[in-house]
């Protein structure tokens, strides 16, 4: 049994502070220790994306980072993007334009759409699709995602405030 | 701590708390065949082998067995591969609920590991240490001494084939019996499940009432030949409790689960003046608190049945508190221990109202009221503390009485006892993906719940699931709401799942309790013994709620209509007391009933001195008469109910020859131990039309077997392997055929059964007529592929034969309903409240009574239930033979005592003297299979009769042993020494 080591990571706003061992990744971090299941392991080979949460508001695929590397670092997943009982506008435009068909890439599509919007409030379609590259979707062949994209864009932009849960 | 430990062969390494349990670490390691029954080492549900010596983990640490071996039932062996004792287990029918199932075994194999060749008081001695409340220890004595001859190699007689007829068995004479009453010698016939096991005396012998009946020849009635139906067949989760693998409502846990804990009143009566609960809230890991001032104060009732008066006297949480261990305030916190500490910190001032603590007290003028709000609806007379009344009568009583030679008036009374399931109450409550609440609990009534919970949560019924698993024995206790509403309001709060699990303490102080009744007799006779005139009046403790006022004396039968005659009349006063709620019976709440009218009856044979036997043949209600009182609640409903039965006399035949009633009941010695026998009748069906239906749905799957949708989740009464039996013998197919899906609203059709007698006939003729129906759809598909009429095609064994050898097989004929004719075959049925046959016993008793200390030994049990034509013998015995175990703690030992101030003196198993293997008499039971019955093949529920005759007949038992008449339950050795002592004097005056 490998020496545990002690690391304190905020998730969603909330501190924990967990024994574990240092070969432990992020995604299984979220998933198995904090119940945190709306981070899906599509692939664990960083290709799918299916597992993008946000590491101190970056996108980061979590199946390629340790859970070490997060210590004293703020992560958000997609059950913090908004606060409870409420829809953060990407959500909404996934939800409004029929963004997902099963389901299981919409969480990791959802956080890289953060990025791309926070990086380029006003993105193209061509900007959309290239800020989507790293997430793969077999449902949907990807247009209702651009269009729920470009819905969120238009709602945030007009919207005052951001209610996104992490500010950084 | 880290702890090294070979768990069932595998080294593991373990983190403990220093001051956790091994039970606790056990079950956080996914161990759950080891059972939470107690924590203070009493019930043995816990037990596990550590190094090979069976002991109760719940009072071990987890750091005693560092380095040590522990071995749970899981080790025994699979599913696949059973161990023998796990096979004898389930051979012999002795899981009852299963819940004690696990403890059992382990102590079974740590005996058989020392001792090969354990005698039946050696088998007795090792179970000791485990409590069961469903069987009374016959079946597992039975099932060890089995395994124990199977493990040295023995040759043990075969238990039946469960497929062979009944006809086919009852042509077998094994025994013989004198009747006592025609002095002929019919034959008592040993039915399929009897056959040998280790030299234990618990035989089902099947007895016919041609065959006790005078000079009538032994001639099987012709009747349809039965498959499934009348043989012993294992129960339906009998492997699944003998690999602990049952899953009752502790046994599943969701992520996050956080704990709730209730805070209680150590008043019986008081206003809670203030209440300061931020101390508690500031504690880390609390979550929430909630008390009256954070819930609508709605009236509701923990049963609240539709279509029947309302009486709805109950609040989630109030500001007035009625019993000792009423509820003040919940928290809920990460953990038990930190629910448990915020209670400590939430200050309560209480403003101490006066109680009334024996309902004698509660009619008195000035008494307090126990019900002095203005929101409850539905109480009968809330100034005087009545809850409820019932009041049945015909002809002129007063008259009757005018006129009788003899009058005989008398009191009794029963005491409070509590049923005390191993199973503590468990509910866990949380909201699924789909944003639906769901409820898992131990509480059996799913329909209701879902309703009266989206009453007081708010949320449409829609978005509510109740899902029942199986319920570590029912035995009356688990026929209410007892915290579902608190745990459903605190994962509103705080949209975490939430689990509310009672301590035994709990149990005893804020759950239910079968609450006291006081019976006055009056009986009317004619010198010859005939009756002209009775009365039963019935002061019945509610306790601080009315949960079960209206159905616990309002159901349609009574004791009383037993000894029908032209002037009858039964009144019941239902009152309020500042004790704990009263709870029901399994089935009909009758046994105070009972034990007032059959010890009396014994007293008018006195009185009259008269045989006490032939005064009850002299009057009883007999086969062709009509159920002679009329329905006193809901009289509405109608009734015209004709007895058709006619097992009665044969039941009492027999239990008078096998009690020995001519030789031993006049042998009156002068010694220190006296004997004696006394006997004692009872009875239950539906004289009325009752409300209540239930539903089911089978589909036929592609390789030929069924799904089936039906009944309420197993409680100890073997309903799941009765519905399965039925279904497979419409079917033509065996139980592994059959795969039952029970309680939970969102799959299985509604049910709303008011306990386990119901629940038998509505259940199992809703899956009848719903299989009958699929029969006859697979008959009409078979009949297309071998292009036949339907009706020419019979089904037996999963095989439909036509004609000429022509044959087709259930797996074809799915298949072609599915990829031929493109459908599935499904069924649904339902069926409604109808009147049910009656069912009747006799119970005798015989006892020897010291009379210097007062002791009462119980020498031997014998019943004989009128069971008609029982669907499964094996587990119609078992049954029987629980309720008697219940029936001599009622008797006996199990009285719940409060002090002065009306706290509940019970606190634990030990307090509360329950029955253990070693203290159980010699059992003798019999099913007296009778023709006429019911439509469901004519067999007939037996469960929770045989609590009825116990109590009488040993109070005429001691009677006849010591001239000593004991009018109050339970006779303890105190009462019985106070009552010779007072006998002493008397004769010497």
């Amino acid at each position: 049994m490998a020496t545990k080591r002690s690391i304190t990571i905020t998730v969603n706003g909330q501190q924990h502070q967990s024994e574990i061992e240092p070969r432990m990744l992020l995604v299984h971090y979220l998933r198995e220790i904090l119940d945190l299941t709306g981070t899906h392991i599509g692939c664990n080979t960083s290709q799918c994306g299916a597992c993008v949460v946000l590491l101190n508001g970056e996108a980061v695929k979590a199946c390629t980072v340790l859970a070490m590397q997060a210590h004293g670092c703020e992560i958000t997943t997609i059950e913090g993007l908004a606060p409870a009982g409420e829809l953060h506008p990407i959500q909404t435009g996934f939800w409004e334009k029929h963004g997902l068909q099963c389901g299981f890439c919409t969480p990791g599509m959802i956080m890289s759409s953060y990025q791309l919007l926070k990086d380029n409030p006003h993105p193209t379609e061509d900007e959309i699709c290239k800020g989507l590259e790293g997430n793969i979707c077999r449902c949907t062949g990807y247009q209702n995602i651009v269009r729920a994209v470009q819905d969120a864009a238009e709602h945030m932009s007009t919207e005052t405030s951001i209610p996104v849960s992490t500010q950084n | 701590m880290e702890l090294e430990v070979h768990i069932n062969g595998v080294i593991e390494g373990l983190d403990a708390v220093t001051n956790e349990s091994l039970l606790s670490l056990l079950r956080r390691e996914g161990y759950s065949s080891v059972k939470r029954g107690c924590e203070t080492g009493e019930c043995g549900a816990c037990t596990v082998l550590v190094d090979g010596i069976a002991r109760p983990s719940c009072v071990m640490l987890a750091s005693q067995v560092g380095g040590c071996t522990v071995s749970t039932v899981e080790s025994l062996g699979s599913a696949e591969k059973l161990h023998p004792l796990q096979s004898a287990f389930v051979e012999v029918g002795a899981t009852g609920c299963g819940f004690c199932t696990s403890g059992m075994l382990l102590s079974a194999f740590a005996l058989l590991q020392n001792n090969p060749s354990p005698t039946e008081e050696d088998v007795r001695d090792a179970l000791s240490g485990n409590l069961c409340r469903c069987n009374g220890y016959a079946r597992p004595v039975q099932a060890v001494l089995r395994a124990a001859a199977l493990l040295r190699g023995e040759r043990v007689e075969p238990l039946a084939h469960p497929t062979v007829s009944v006809d086919e068995v009852s042509s077998v004479a094994t025994e013989q019996v004198a009747s006592g009453e025609s002095g002929k010698h019919p034959i008592l016939q040993t039915s399929a499940a009897a056959s040998g096991s280790g030299g234990v005396t618990t035989k089902i012998p099947v007895i016919s009432a041609q065959m006790l009946a005078p000079s009538t020849p032994v001639v099987p009635a012709p009747r349809t030949q039965l498959h499934v139906i009348g043989t012993a067949t294992a129960a339906h989760h009998a492997v699944k409790a003998v690999t602990g693998k049952g899953t009752f409502a502790g046994d599943f846990e969701p992520r996050k689960m956080a704990y709730a804990r209730v805070l209680t009143s150590p008043h019986a009566h008081a206003v809670i003046s203030s209440i300061d609960v931020s101390q508690a809230k500031a504690l880390p890991e609390v979550l929430a608190v909630l008390t009256y001032k954070d819930v609508p104060r709605t009236p509701y009732a923990r049963i609240e049945r539709t279509g029947e008066t309302s009486l709805l006297d109950q609040y989630c949480l109030d500001y007035v508190v009625r019993y000792v261990g009423d509820r003040v305030a919940v928290v809920v916190a990460e953990t038990a221990e930190v629910a448990e500490e915020a209670l400590r910190l939430i200050k309560v001032e209480y403003d101490v109202q006066p109680a009334i603590l024996d309902q004698r007290r509660a009619m008195e003028p000035g008494a307090v009221r126990v019900h002095a709000e203005r929101e409850s609806l539905g109480i009968v007379d809330a100034e005087r503390n009545i809850a409820t009344r019932v009041r049945t009568e015909i002809g002129d009583v007063e008259q009757g009485f005018a006129s009788s030679d003899h009058v005989i008036e008398t009191e009794y009374l029963v005491p409070a006892i509590q049923q005390a399931p191993i199973e503590k109450y468990t509910v866990t409550t949380y909201f699924d993906a789909d944003d639906y609440l769901v409820v898992r609990t131990n509480s059996q009534i799913p329909n209701y719940l879902r309703r009266t919970l989206a009453q007081l949560t708010g949320l449409p019924m829609r978005r509510i699931r109740v899902e029942q698993p199986e319920i570590g024995g029912h035995l009356g206790l688990r026929q209410h709401i007892e915290g579902e509403d608190l745990c459903a309001l605190l994962t509103l709060a705080t949209r975490r799942p939430v689990r509310l699990e009672y301590t035994r303490e709990d149990e005893f102080r804020s759950n239910h309790v079968h609450q006291q009744y006081i019976l006055r007799m009056k009986t009317g006779v004619r010198r010859d013994g005939k009756i002209l005139a009775s009365q039963m009046v019935v002061f019945a403790d509610t306790g601080a709620y009315g949960t079960h006022a209206l159905t616990a004396q309002s159901h349609t039968v009574h004791a009383l209509a037993l000894y029908p005659c032209a002037n009858m009349r039964f009144l019941a006063e239902v009152l309020y007391t500042n004790h704990a709620p009263a709870s029901l019976s399994q089935t009909y709440e009758l046994q105070h009933e009972f034990f007032a009218l059959e010890s009396h009856l014994d007293d008018v044979a006195r009185q009259l001195e008269m045989d006490a036997l032939a005064l009850r043949r002299l009057n009883w209600l007999q086969a062709g008469a009509r159920y002679p009182l009329p329905l006193a609640v809901g009289a509405s409903r109608g009734m015209n109910t004709i007895i058709d039965s006619k097992g009665l006399s044969t039941c009492l035949q027999l239990v008078e020859e096998k009690i020995g009633w001519k030789t031993k009941r006049n042998q009156r010695k002068n010694d220190r131990y006296r004997r004696g026998v006394g006997i004692a009748l009872g009875f239950y069906g539906e004289p009325g039309v009752l409300p209540g239906t239930s539903g089911a749905s089978i589909k036929l799957n592609e390789e030929g077997s069924f799904e089936l949708f039906a009944g309420r989740s197993e409680n100890g009464s073997q309903l799941t392997t009765y519905l399965t039996q039925i279904a497979a013998e419409v079917l033509g197919v065996t139980t592994e055929d059959i795969l039952l899906h029970a309680a939970d609203t969102s799959s299985t059709p509604f049910e709303n059964s008011a306990n386990d007698v119901v629940s038998f006939y509505l259940n199992g003729s809703a899956v009848k007529k719903a299989a009958e129906q699929m029969l006859r759809q697979i008959l009409s598909v078979a009949g297309r592929i071998l292009n036949v009429l339907p009706e020419s095609l019979k089904i037996n064994h999963g095989i439909i034969k036509g004609a000429h050898g022509m044959q087709t097989t259930l797996e074809q004929v799915a298949q072609h309903s599915l990829y031929v004719e493109n459908r599935q075959l499904m069924t649904t049925s339902f069926w409604k409240g109808q009147t049910f046959p009656m069912t009747f016993a006799a119970q005798g008793v015989e006892v020897e009574v010291d009379v210097e200390t007062g002791g009462v030994r119980v020498l031997n049990v014998v019943t004989a239930i009128d069971a008609g034509n029982p669907i499964n013998p094996m587990l119609s015995e078992a049954q029987i033979e629980g309720d008697v175990a219940q029936a001599l703690g009622l008797s006996l030992s199990e009285e719940f005592f409060y002090n002065q101030d009306g706290v509940p003196l019970l606190k634990s198993w030990s307090d509360a003297h329950v029955f253990s293997a070693t203290e159980m008499p010699e059992l003798q039971t019999y099913l007296v299979e009778s023709h006429e019955g019911s439509e469901l093949f004519g067999s007939k529920a037996v469960a929770g009769l045989a609590f009825y005759g116990v109590a009488p007949a040993l109070a005429n038992a001691i009677l006849n042993a010591a001239d000593i008449r004991i009018r109050y339950l339970a006779f303890t050795p105190e009462r019985i020494l106070r009552a010779i002592h007072a006998y002493m004097s008397r004769k010497s005056a």
